[in-house]
């Protein structure tokens, strides 16, 4: 039995079947693990021991016919997601021995449901990044060639699926870090609306723009997982009192009613995007060909603020972050400076030590656009822009129904090759900001591949709360594309 | 916008930041840098648009007032750096 190759759906016919054990999974995983992450870096923490305990538990849950939505099955979690008695760092040195108290709402709810958690993601610290090379601890590789990035911030989880370390994995998504890893790392990625998804015990980066979502290696197990963790909670007085339908019924209503009178919209603004590389176009064009075969009406949009996104967005993200990651200044958790003068020199060299260059970067910029005399400029202009970007949206939905875009303007990068230049970095995320700006739900799905073998995803974003639309549509479109190899040799 | 060397100290100090000597020069280029690109901003009519700060579209998130057990100090106190009985402890506020 090749275990790795298990999706969360096959994984969990053949457990409550009883034909495979949870145990014997979990092994295979972690025995994958010590083999190949090695040279990939995926995980910051493995638990081997807890991860079997949770498998035994399983088995015993499934012999006695308890099972729910993930009994048995080898979850990975972005070291974002605060794990009770399990290690939750951030990437970073500030919280490098931090061990929460508490599970955060979304693993309560995978753990209620029977799901192992096999281990803990490398990120850029703070998901501040788009290569996972911002982590205070490991670059992490791209699976399908090593000398590449994986993309960011969620790359540990992406690269984790890729690799079949994990059945899926959950990442956190604030300008496209679900969505640009996944795309680049050739697995299915999805950023929730606002509000879906829970975020207590998420740590916070941009508070109104970040989610977490799923990784996984189709579409069907996204509709799963997404089942799993949607939901209001009153434990985030953001979460959306909406009605959660069942996602997993979304590839029925491809297989009845295929995607007819489905409307997809193109913005026009986003095929003059500078510097989008012939090969992404290539895969862009081919997608939508792909979806007028399946009876998708495919007509032009405007969204006029596309060229205003990047720059908005990268005032109010570190705005956020800057008042968010205050909390962090040795009081009352992670590491403290411990030679210093007097309480405020304690705060600056903790900071300055417990911070990389990135996260600093962004406090500064945050500080700066937020302090006496720039505030109604910087934060106040940018949030306005924000206003109109999602009113661009709202017209759009009036016309389509889902919009079709590139994820990244190219394909991962080379390690290293960005990492001195960061406006340069901050472009690249033009596609994916714009759902956390207006709010809306987005996904990333493979697509294609480079010239030299590297995956390239496209996305696809929906109206709010119509993630439906977006697991339809992707369902379609997997089914239909006909891609070579889907998963890297290690 | 142009970020001198005095101006990145000036935030550094505002944010709790200590920034490198030989770092500040970099930082106020980079800084320079994306607050030049950000300035773009200032070609939108914003005249009369509101202002948006969040994509929940909720107010007034209300809950009952529950009388619920405190964790304990020894549950919300455990990951601290240093500690005196039940009090963090840090090091003199005044010189």
């Amino acid at each position: 039995m090749e275990f790795h190759k298990l999706t969360i759906g096959s994984a969990k016919k053949l457990l409550f079947d009883h034909q495979i054990t949870s145990f014997e999974l979990t092994s295979a995983l972690l025995d994958r693990i010590e083999t190949y992450d090695n040279d990939i870096g995926a995980f910051i923490t493995v638990d081997k021991d807890s991860a079997l305990e949770q498998a035994e538990k399983a088995d015993k849950d499934i012999a006695g016919n308890h099972t729910s939505g993930l009994t048995g099955v080898p979850i990975a979690l972005k070291d974002l997601l605060c794990t009770k008695g399990m290690k939750t760092t951030c990437a970073s040195k500030i919280l490098e021995n931090f061990i929460p108290r508490y599970d955060g709402t979304i693993v309560k709810k995978l753990k209620e449901n029977g799901a192992i958690i096999i281990g803990k993601t490398n990120l850029d610290e703070f998901a501040m990044g788009s290569s996972t090379e911002n982590s205070s601890f490991k670059i992490t590789a791209n699976p399908w060639n090593k000398a590449y990035v994986p993309g960011g911030s969620s790359g540990g989880s992406a690269a984790a699926v890729a690799a079949q370390f994990c059945c899926a994995a959950l990442g956190t998504d604030t300008g496209g870090s679900i969505r640009q890893p996944a795309s680049h790392c050739g697995v299915v990625g999805l950023k929730p609306t606002y509000g879906r998804v829970s975020r207590f015990g998420l740590v916070s980066y941009g508070s109104s723009l970040d989610q977490i979502g799923p990784i996984t290696k189709d579409i069907k197990d996204a509709a799963i997982l997404l089942n799993v963790i949607s939901g209001n909670d009153k434990m985030d007085s953001t979460s959306a009192r909406v009605d959660v339908p069942d996602f997993t019924k979304a590839p029925d209503m491809f297989e009845k009613h295929s995607l007819k009178g489905m409307t997809i919209g193109i913005p026009r603004e986003y095929l003059s995007v500078d510097g989008i590389d012939p090969e992404v176009e290539k895969v862009f064009k081919n997608a939508k060909e792909i979806f007028k075969d399946l009876g998708v009406e495919i007509k032009e949009i405007s969204l006029p603020h596309t060229d205003y996104v990047v720059a908005a967005y990268y005032i109010i993200a570190p705005c956020e972050a800057s008042s968010n990651l205050a909390r962090f200044d040795g009081v009352k958790y992670g590491f403290r400076e411990k030679s210093c003068d007097d309480l405020i020199d304690m705060y600056k060299k903790t900071k300055s030590k417990g911070f990389g260059p990135e996260v600093q970067r962004r406090i500064i910029i945050g500080t700066y656009a937020l302090s006496a005399g720039y505030y109604d400029a910087y934060y106040g202009r940018a949030s306005k822009v924000r206003t109109l970007i999602m009113e661009d949206f709202s017209k759009a939905f009036e016309t389509c129904d889902l919009i079709l875009s590139p994820v990244a303007p190219s394909p991962a990068f080379k390690i290293g090759e960005n990492t001195d230049d960061p406006l340069t970095m901050y472009l690249t995320d033009i596609f994916t900001l714009s759902a956390n700006m207006a709010g809306i739900p987005g996904i990333s799905i493979p697509a294609g591949y480079s010239s030299n073998g590297l995956p390239i995803g496209i996305q696809m974003m929906a109206n709010r709360f119509d993630e439906m639309s977006l697991l339809r549509a992707g369902y379609g479109f997997e089914t239909t594309i006909r891609l070579g190899k889907k998963f890297p040799d290690l | 916008m142009k970020i001198s060397k005095d101006e990145v100290e000036r935030m550094a100090h505002l944010a709790r930041l200590e920034i490198d000597d030989s770092q500040k020069e970099k930082m106020a280029g980079q800084l320079s840098n994306i607050l030049q690109y950000i300035d773009k901003l200032k070609d939108v009519d914003v005249e009369g648009v509101p202002l948006f700060s969040g994509a929940a579209f909720m107010t007034n998130v209300l809950r009952d007032d529950e009388l619920k057990a405190s964790p304990g100090p020894c549950v919300t106190l455990a990951n601290a750096p240093r500690r005196i009985e039940d009090f963090y402890a840090v090091p003199g506020i005044m010189k």
